[in-house]
């Protein structure tokens, strides 16, 4: 809180905070000052004019004029009105097709202001005005450009520029010819516009206007169903349809911030294609049948499959409720830890390499916190694209003067913005990390305290850093080891230092070694324990984090309580009132491959998809074709559901009540929005129907409600969790119990290991599973698109992200290129050890040369086809980020 | 160009000296002419005794404002706490002005030498110059002397051997008047477009890059050596109390011997019209004179007896700008002189404040209208109402400069308006 001054506003003495401006006084006065470029999200820019008032007899700019004690503030005077009437007339005449009101309405903050000021419409006649009609820039998907209503106030270039970070818009031309856009003759699609409709939500006067959304008849808050930024958003209802969207302003983790997914990205929920009711395979064939039908023949067939032979793959799309009793059900009524989900192949390692270093494993800051940061070293995660508002917290850091380094083998987009770009070899991460923590200890910018007062094991770390020497990293990384040492000396000089890591570190055959290398790092400089500081593993779907929280992980029950710990054991079979099983189950692989190679007869798949989503897919295809009884449950017919013996139709995300656990811990409502769409039913009473009908009990719950009630009773770190605490906005676990703040950042005074202290571990390095040769000799690495969505079953079916990017591209650096011929545009077919995929090529050096890059959000181009399923021996990780690949024309 | 027309008003002694002397340019000539002792004397001085000397010359900003060159120094934060930056402003745009040039082409070192050592006297490591994108000719010219410079050790680093570090670049901009403006010429150079900013934060505490910056003038630079080796009071010995120094003349219209001359300050403003540039050819009268560059208001001949100083002009109604007097004889229509006026600045508006992008273009298309013969009287009242609202009311002068020459040539010349206007109410 700053002090309080006392100024004179227009003759009474009011009192005012010292850093607010005269604007700010003025407004919280209730005393309107007319403005059309202020915004309060932005820095002043002080280019409408309208806000010129008197501050001891100068015109100043209300709006970046700060106020200072005993100042005489006058917003009344001649001049100043005059001043006022002047300049919305000027506005009137060209910027408003001549008229006091527009159809805007009060959606116009010019037609608000013009009535404010007294403008009148006879006046303008003697500019004698030509006609002006400029054309509409429709080119937008989701938002169209009227400039003939643009007022050129700036803020949506403001926007794009200082929270987007995108700057894709400005001024263009100049005088009276100026208006909006990327270049003269360019339209708006043609920029680096993101589509996030940022500059929409603030436009003031409709220039800038939403096409596809309606006026609402009512919002309902809730937690965005994409990544796991967990932004808050107001979705809006008419009839039973969702039609609008925008964000929560009071919602920490996005601040009403939203992305192009998060703000269009809904339609899907209203899609003619949605799963409506239940579907039994007869004579080879999916037909529609009754729930009863459906539910007793599942129970029936799981029934006999009991014990080992029964697996569950969960989803991190379901709710924590919906997770727990999916998890509850394998174990406490099918007898068998054989549950796992897609965490499995996206941050498996980072559990256990955080459990192991840190005793945690969860992102340590606030998303929020984030952009206070001094430093952010961005490791194997394309932020801007798969995290987006975390994105925007980095351009936060950065625009305070943060220094953000960038590693990735991909030129990504946050490398135009990063003091330092690393362009490494693809699995090459613990030799840059332990290069950089050599350089670090070599010249002592280390924090000797922090590693002993907090740490232990740090003599047989420092002495595995010696091999580590300056041509080894070279080799190993291909980067110049200058270059190296900078960035491990910008990452130690500048704290609080935060590391970003996404499946870049995670998806190789040394995923948990990756993640020890960057908990050694943040260790090594003191930068655990501190807010805007720490290890970041940004998680991938809405409740990743949830899923894993609740145990749907075949060794842990909910809260990471091993299974084969007695006590803890007891503890869930007296709750549960079942025997329970104390060996680990399979894996999300294992379970797959247990088909062809094991056990497993009945599969019970949830809201995954891994006909695409699976590394080596074409193995997976073939488990589920052939597994005795496959039963998946979705909201649309996946890939993966034309395998089912049984298909069950979900509600969606916005069709049900429960709770998301985001990438920051903060476990946030998710609300029923509209009712579930056709037959369609959530997965919690799914699963709780089955469970009825095998006779089981345990399953009885009225509400989501009463399934938290019964999490937090047995999940120490949810134990002060209730729907009710967070009704408006989450609370970040550890919150042990119903007085619990929540917690902003992990292991502050020690970590939740024995003893206390985080441990450091010595790290060999190990090349990829497979590297390129004469048959197959280029690296081939996955990536997203902003515009979809893991296998885009959701996003795909979003007309104007489909407008936006509708295929699969091959990308590849221009040396390759014309070494193969291939131009952008080409078909190209690229072929693995495991099969072979075509699409079109896209000729771009943001791929190094030597490696290919492709999403896997498109069927027509099963990208994971070519994947290697080589895993990770701690964390059973698939190594989806590098395989060895031949591309040639098709 | 002033060379060829000697007079025993002109100076010569400080910038113009070697005005038309190519030898001037190659740092070899340049050195046995006295070039870069007044930096070998700034590198064993201390910051704030080099801006001392400065401010006690009365040196003032020569980019049209006038402001006391010392002074804006000073403003400069005395601690480092990191980067400063210097800013030479080569965009010499103003119609009518042509001064800087002749120093870019004619003695670079000279400019060279006077930003190294106001760079010194700021504290910074880096000075910029930015000229005009016009100006490419020129340009070249700059940049072989910066080369030689660097090569010489004049420039970069440890400074004739004083452990002084400070680099020079030479930026072209791409040719819009409005980078001429300081927060306009510095987002210009940082790769935004040239649009002023709002102050706060001034360029001393913000500049370029947020690093503390100062913008200084061609011409204001390029009299800083001379002012350090001979002292305050040698300077002093031109001009007025409020005005020292000579100025570089930049005349121009119709004139029997336009061109450029380095004037005492205080010269009156007859004399150099008259007698340095020989009034206006063809035994013509003069009807009116805009003295400092197209920006400052009218004069008639009847008003030329003013002294030519800061102070003297302001007195007499307009300002000595940039010293670029631009002569209109009796045959000048002086509406089409004002819209010709006016359409330059409507179309150099950076278009981010109503009144300047909104208010610029209307007093051209009035004042074309008027040209054309489909003006009204009442048009006469708006064109007063704009004065008004382009009057110290957005970000930069910009507006203000078309509302100078506007507001006085309806003053002085409405006959001519209302002739055209041929009583339409």
């Amino acid at each position: 809180m700053s002090p309080k001054i006392e100024i004179s506003l227009n003759g009474s003495t009011v009192e005012a905070d010292a850093s607010a401006t005269v604007l700010e006084v003025a407004l919280e006065h209730d005393l309107f000052v007319p403005h059309l470029c202020h915004h309060p999200d932005l820095e002043p820019a002080g280019v409408c004019r309208l806000c010129l008032v008197e501050v001891d007899g100068r015109m100043v700019t209300a709006c970046n004029t700060p106020v200072t004690a005993g100042a005489k503030i006058r917003t009344d005077t001649p001049t100043v009105q005059q001043t006022r009437l002047g300049a919305v007339e000027l506005l009137l005449v060209n910027h408003h097709g001549g008229t006091i009101d527009c159809e805007e309405g009060e959606a116009c903050d010019l037609n608000r202001i013009a009535r404010f000021v007294g403008a009148d419409e006879a006046r303008l006649g003697r500019y004698r005005p030509p006609d002006r009609t400029l054309p509409v820039d429709g080119s937008n998907p989701f938002f169209t450009f009227d400039p003939g209503l643009c007022v050129l106030c700036g803020i949506c270039v403001r926007t794009c520029d200082e929270i987007v970070g995108v700057a894709a818009i400005d001024f263009v031309k100049r005088g009276f010819d100026t208006t909006i856009g990327s270049a003269p003759g360019k339209q708006w699609i043609d920029s680096d516009c993101v589509s996030c409709g940022e500059c929409v939500e603030r436009c003031p006067t409709g220039s800038l206007s939403f096409t596809g959304f309606e006026t609402p008849e009512y919002e309902v808050t809730t937690t965005c169903t994409y990544c796991g930024c967990g932004c808050g958003i107001h979705l809006g209802v008419s009839g039973d349809r969702i039609v609008s969207a925008r964000g929560q302003r009071e919602n920490p983790s996005n601040e009403g911030r939203l992305c192009v997914k998060g703000r269009f990205g809904f339609t899907f929920v209203n899609s003619p294609e949605r799963l409506t009711t239940p579907l039994i395979r007869r004579n080879g064939a999916l037909e529609e049948a009754t729930w009863d039908e459906a539910l007793d023949l599942v129970a029936a067939r799981f029934s006999a499959a009991r014990g080992d032979a029964f697996a569950a793959i969960a989803s991190a799309k379901l709710t924590n409720e919906e997770n727990y009793l999916i998890q509850k059900f394998s174990r406490a009524v099918m007898g068998t830890n054989n549950v796992d989900h897609c965490a499995r192949l996206c941050h498996s390692p980072s559990v256990a390499g955080l459990v192991q270093s840190f005793g945690s494993g969860a992102m340590t800051s606030s998303s929020k916190d984030l952009g206070d940061a001094r430093c952010i070293f961005a490791i194997g995660t394309n932020t801007t694209a798969a995290h987006p508002i975390i994105g925007l917290q980095i351009m936060r850091s950065i625009r305070a003067g943060g220094r953000l380094i960038v590693a990735n083998p991909r030129e990504i987009e946050l490398a135009r913005h990063a003091d330092l770009f690393i362009q490494h070899r693809a699995g090459s991460d613990v030799a840059l990390l332990m290069g950089m923590m050599r350089v670090i200890v070599e010249e002592g910018l280390h924090d000797p305290e922090f590693i002993e007062s907090r740490c232990e094991n740090f003599e047989a770390f420092q002495e595995s850093l010696a091999e580590y020497d300056d041509a080894t990293v070279e080799e190993k990384t291909g980067v110049p080891f200058a270059k190296i040492a900078e960035a491990a000396r910008m990452y130690a000089e500048n704290s609080p230092a935060a590391i970003l890591y996404a499946m870049g570190i995670t998806q190789h055959t040394h995923g948990t070694d990756n993640v020890l290398a960057t908990s050694n790092l943040a260790m090594l400089t003191g930068n655990v324990g501190v807010p805007s500081g720490g290890v970041n593993p940004l998680r991938g779907q809405s409740n990743v984090q949830g899923a894993c929280d609740m145990g749907a992980l075949p060794n842990v029950y909910p809260g990471y309580q091993k299974v084969e710990l007695p006590e803890v054991r007891a503890k869930f079979e007296q709750a549960w009132g079942a025997d329970l099983d104390d060996a680990p189950g399979l894996t999300h692989l294992e379970i797959l491959r247990g088909v062809t190679a094991g056990p497993i007869r009945a599969i019970y798949l949830v809201g995954e998809n891994p006909a695409l989503s699976e590394a080596d897919a074409t193995h997976a295809r073939e488990a589920m074709e052939k597994v005795d009884f496959l039963v998946v449950q979705d909201i649309f017919l996946t890939e993966s559901a034309e395998y089912a013996d049984v298909v069950l139709p979900a509600a969606s995300f916005a069709e049900k009540d429960g709770t998301f656990t985001n990438t920051e811990r903060r476990v946030q409502r998710v609300r029923k929005v509209i009712p579930p769409v056709g037959e369609s039913r959530s997965d919690a009473w799914i699963t709780c129907e089955i469970a009825r009908r095998m006779g089981a009990s345990g399953f009885e719950f009225e509400s989501a409600e009463a399934v938290m009630e019964e999490i937090a009773s047995l999940t120490p770190s949810y134990g002060g969790i209730t729907h009710d605490r967070i009704d408006q906005v989450g609370l970040q676990w550890p919150c042990p119990d119903p007085s619990h703040p929540g917690t902003r950042y992990l292991h502050a005074e020690t970590f939740p290991r024995p003893g206390g202290r985080g441990r450091f571990v010595p790290l060999e390095y190990r090349p990829p599973d497979e590297e390129p040769d004469a048959e197959y000799p280029l690296v081939l690495t996955t990536e997203r698109s902003l515009y979809h969505y893991h296998t885009a079953t959701m996003t795909r079916r979003v007309p104007g992200l489909e407008t936006l990017r509708s295929e699969e591209l091959v990308e590849i650096h221009p040396r390759d290129a014309v070494e193969l011929q291939i131009a952008s545009g080409d078909r190209v077919r690229v072929t693995s050890r495991r099969g072979e995929v075509e699409a079109h090529a896209l000729v771009t050096e943001a791929s190094p040369p030597g490696t290919i890059s492709m999403t896997f959000h498109f069927h027509e181009s099963p990208t994971n086809v070519l994947t290697n399923a080589a895993w990770d021996p701690v964390a059973k990780i698939p190594e989806t980020k590098v395989c060895a690949v031949r591309v040639e024309r098709a | 160009m002033g060379f060829p027309h000697d007079h025993d008003l002109e100076i010569g002694t400080i910038l113009s000296r070697h005005f038309g002397d190519p030898k001037a340019r190659e740092l070899d000539t340049w050195l046995t002419y006295g070039g870069y002792e007044g930096l070998k004397q700034a590198v064993e001085m201390d910051p704030g005794e080099i801006t001392t000397i400065v401010k006690d010359s009365g040196l003032r900003g020569r980019g049209g404002a006038g402001f006391p060159t010392g002074l804006k120094w000073s403003f400069m934060p005395q601690e480092k706490s990191g980067p400063h930056y210097l800013c030479c402003n080569a965009d010499e745009s103003e119609p009518g002005a042509f001064k800087d040039r002749e120093i870019l082409r004619w003695v670079p070192h000279l400019l060279i030498e006077g930003c190294l050592i106001a760079a010194r006297a700021i504290r910074a490591e880096h000075a910029y110059i930015y000229v005009r994108g016009e100006y490419f000719p020129f340009t070249s010219i700059l940049n072989d002397a910066v080369v030689e410079a660097y090569e010489a050790g004049y420039i970069g680093r440890d400074i004739l051997g004083s452990g002084w570090d400070c680099d020079l670049t030479v930026h072209i901009g791409a040719g819009a008047y409005i980078a001429g403006e300081e927060t306009g010429l510095m987002s210009s150079l940082t790769g935004g477009r040239a649009e002023p900013k709002i102050k706060p934060p001034f360029p001393a505490q913000s500049g370029v890059f947020g690093k503390p910056t100062t913008v200084n003038n061609v011409e204001t630079l390029a009299a800083v050596p001379m002012i350090l080796i001979n002292g305050a009071d040698w300077y002093r010995q031109w001009g007025t109390e409020k005005s020292p120094g000579t100025k570089l003349w930049c005349c121009s219209g119709h004139l029997v011997r336009p061109g450029n001359y380095e004037l005492e300050l205080g010269v009156p403003l007859k004399d150099v019209i008259y007698d340095v540039c020989g009034g206006a050819p063809d035994g013509k009268k003069i009807k009116a004179v805009i003295p400092g560059g197209s920006s400052t208001a009218m004069l008639t001949a009847d008003e030329l007896d003013v002294p030519s100083t800061y102070e003297g002009l302001q007195e007499a109604g307009s300002s000595l700008g940039t010293a670029s007097p631009i002569v209109l004889n009796e045959d000048t229509n002086i509406v089409r002189a004002m819209r010709r006026i006016a359409d330059f600045y409507a179309h150099e508006s950076c278009g981010q404040c109503v009144q300047c992008r909104e208010g610029t273009s209307w007093v051209a298309k009035i004042l074309k209208r008027i040209e054309d013969g489909d003006g009204r009287l009442s048009d006469l009242d708006t064109l007063y109402d704009l004065c008004e609202q382009l009057t110290g009311r957005t970000i930069c002068v910009l507006a203000d400069s078309v509302v100078f020459p506007l507001r006085s040539s309806l003053d002085k010349f409405r006959d001519e308006y209302e002739a055209l206007i041929g009583g339409r109410a």
